[in-house]
């Protein structure tokens, strides 16, 4: 309640000081547009439907792109941690690749994919899959080998020791990887949209920038951040929540 | 003291619940296990190869309850390895039922000092685990789950998770799970060395009578000479690396014994003083002088 009600107080006043400053006109409206001018074009975006569609097609792209980075981290992160060849040459690569912003992948997926779908996809899964992979392959690493060693003494062998022990033995690594892709994946997402054409949130903000409509540019802005931490939020801190409950607390730490 | 001041003693047997024998819900094909001229010794990065274990000729019979002691570092653990096919030997060979072993089996389950249970998994899910993989049926396999949880007093924390539970109630999950296979070998690598001493003397009750219920083979590693002849058949001692059989007691004392007996605290303490050289050896080795306990 205490931590409510001073957010209230900190959002309040953020809001109180935002209005003040556009009321005073020290910038025009079309570079300051007040609270209120936001939260209507928040309303006409719903209104007229532009919002929901932009959100279902990025939704969707993230989704899709999301759930390939996930399948293809996490088989890149057990394999490599399963050979120590891979381990020690295409481990570095991947940690020093993770330096690079994903969108620099964008001119090369242009070339190659064109101005598609695929090249937003290409740029979410290179954005996402790394964390993914580096996750996996250090929760590979994380697991005791007592896991390992009763599994194959009741009896479980090659995929069914992948399947039964090693990858839930690993997947409370796992969870501080996949949140990270997830955040990694929608702003890898955003910024393809924004170049390649094609709907979606990305989209609208370039959009907004067109008609010089600010406070469209800030609603969009407001939708892209409130989804991205619902998701944060709903999703993984759940799934987190899960792991404690399982686990016994500190499984996830 | 008269004889009329003592009250009657009643023969132990009757301190104890008898359990029916079906309870148990198997008895174990019984297996003989064989090690021949083993060796195991492992590449060291510098140095000479360290030997494990060295020479070992050993016999176990078919439903025995063999106890291993020794210092830390005698290999007894890696003895328990070679045995459940999870490590093979540098040289020699181990034979279950006159059969070479290749690999690990459910016929031998190891049981660890850390439990080595899933944390992924409930009790429930832990003790079916073994029948699962050995695609047993999940009705047979849901009526292990509890005929073995109630064989160890666990029926009411199938659901449980297994943080929950207390270490003596864990250890009670990991041998739930190991009979469940219904193995003909358990292999108990000091399963209650981290357990106080009340929860202990429990397990060793309930392990003895699983033992004779079941009739399995039992190879159980300590560093506890007490416990050892609590519960063996037979003692076996090992010396300080490398590994190798320093000597060997038969354990003849009646059932059920206490570890607080004054026999059993008799043969213990010859076992002991022959420990305490070996454990000598080992601080020699390790710390480069010799001292006295």
């Amino acid at each position: 309640m205490h931590r409510i009600f001073k957010n209230l107080l900190f959002y309040g006043s953020l809001l109180a000081a935002w209005a003040l400053i556009a009321h005073a006109r020290i910038w025009p409206p079309y570079l300051l547009p007040a609270p209120l001018d936001v939260w209507q074009s928040l309303r006409d975006g719903f209104a007229d439907h532009s919002f929901w569609i932009a959100i279902g097609i990025s939704m969707r792209r993230v989704v899709i792109g999301y759930a390939i980075s996930v399948v293809l981290g996490m088989a890149l992160g057990f394999g490599i941690a399963s050979s120590k060849f891979l381990e020690e040459t295409v481990g570095p690569l991947l940690t020093s690749l993770q330096s690079l912003p994903s969108i620099c992948w964008l001119p090369l997926a242009m070339l190659w994919f064109g101005l598609s779908e695929k090249s937003i996809y290409f740029v979410v899964i290179t954005g996402s899959v790394l964390s993914i992979t580096i996750s996996m392959e250090s929760g590979r690493h994380a697991i005791p080998r007592i896991y390992s060693m009763a599994g194959r003494n009741l009896g479980a062998y090659g995929w069914k020791l992948f399947v039964y022990v090693l990858l839930p033995a690993s997947l409370p690594h796992l969870v501080s990887g996949l949140k990270q892709g997830w955040a990694f994946a929608w702003r890898a997402l955003v910024s393809g949209e924004m170049i390649v054409a094609g709907l979606g949130l990305g989209q609208l903000l370039m959009m907004g920038r067109d008609n010089s409509d600010m406070s469209m540019v800030l609603a969009v802005m407001l939708l892209i951040v409130l989804i991205g931490w619902a998701v944060d939020g709903l999703l993984f801190r759940s799934l987190e929540r899960w792991f404690e409950r399982r686990w016994g607390l500190g499984a996830t730490a | 003291m008269s004889a009329a001041q003592l009250s009657p003693l009643e023969p132990k047997e009757t301190l104890h619940v008898v359990h029916p024998r079906h309870l148990s819900g198997y008895e174990a094909s019984p297996a003989s296990i064989r090690l021949a001229a083993i060796e195991q010794s492992f590449e060291s990065r510098k140095g000479p190869r360290l030997v494990a274990l060295n020479d070992i000729n050993l016999d176990i019979r078919a439903g025995e309850f063999l106890c291993i002691v020794g210092p830390s570092g005698c290999g007894k653990s890696s003895l328990l390895s070679l045995i459940a096919g999870l490590a093979f030997p540098s040289r020699g060979e181990v034979r279950v039922n006159g059969q070479i072993v290749t690999g690990p089996g459910t016929d031998r389950i190891l049981i660890f000092q850390e439990h080595g249970l899933f944390p992924w998994l409930t009790v429930g899910g832990n003790v079916e685990f073994g029948m699962k993989m050995m695609g047993i049926g999940r009705r047979e396999r849901k009526e292990r789950v509890e005929k073995y949880l109630q064989l160890v007093h666990l029926s009411g924390f199938r659901d449980s998770y297994i943080h929950q539970l207390s270490g003596g109630m864990r250890q009670r999950v990991a041998i739930a799970r190991a009979l469940a296979t219904q193995p003909s070998v358990l292999l108990m690598d000091e399963p209650f060395a981290a357990l106080d001493a009340q929860t202990r003397d429990m397990l060793h009750d309930e392990l003895e009578r699983i033992w004779r219920e079941t009739g399995c083979t039992i190879v159980f590693v300590t560093h506890n000479v007490r416990e050892s002849v609590r519960l063996g058949t037979r003692v076996l001692l090992m010396t300080y690396r490398p590994g190798t059989i320093r000597s060997e007691f038969e354990i003849d004392l009646p059932r059920p014994r206490h570890i607080e007996d004054a026999r059993v605290a008799k043969l213990s303490g010859g076992i002991l003083e022959e420990l305490r050289a070996e454990i000598n050896k080992a601080v020699a080795a390790e710390y480069g002088h010799a001292q006295n306990f």
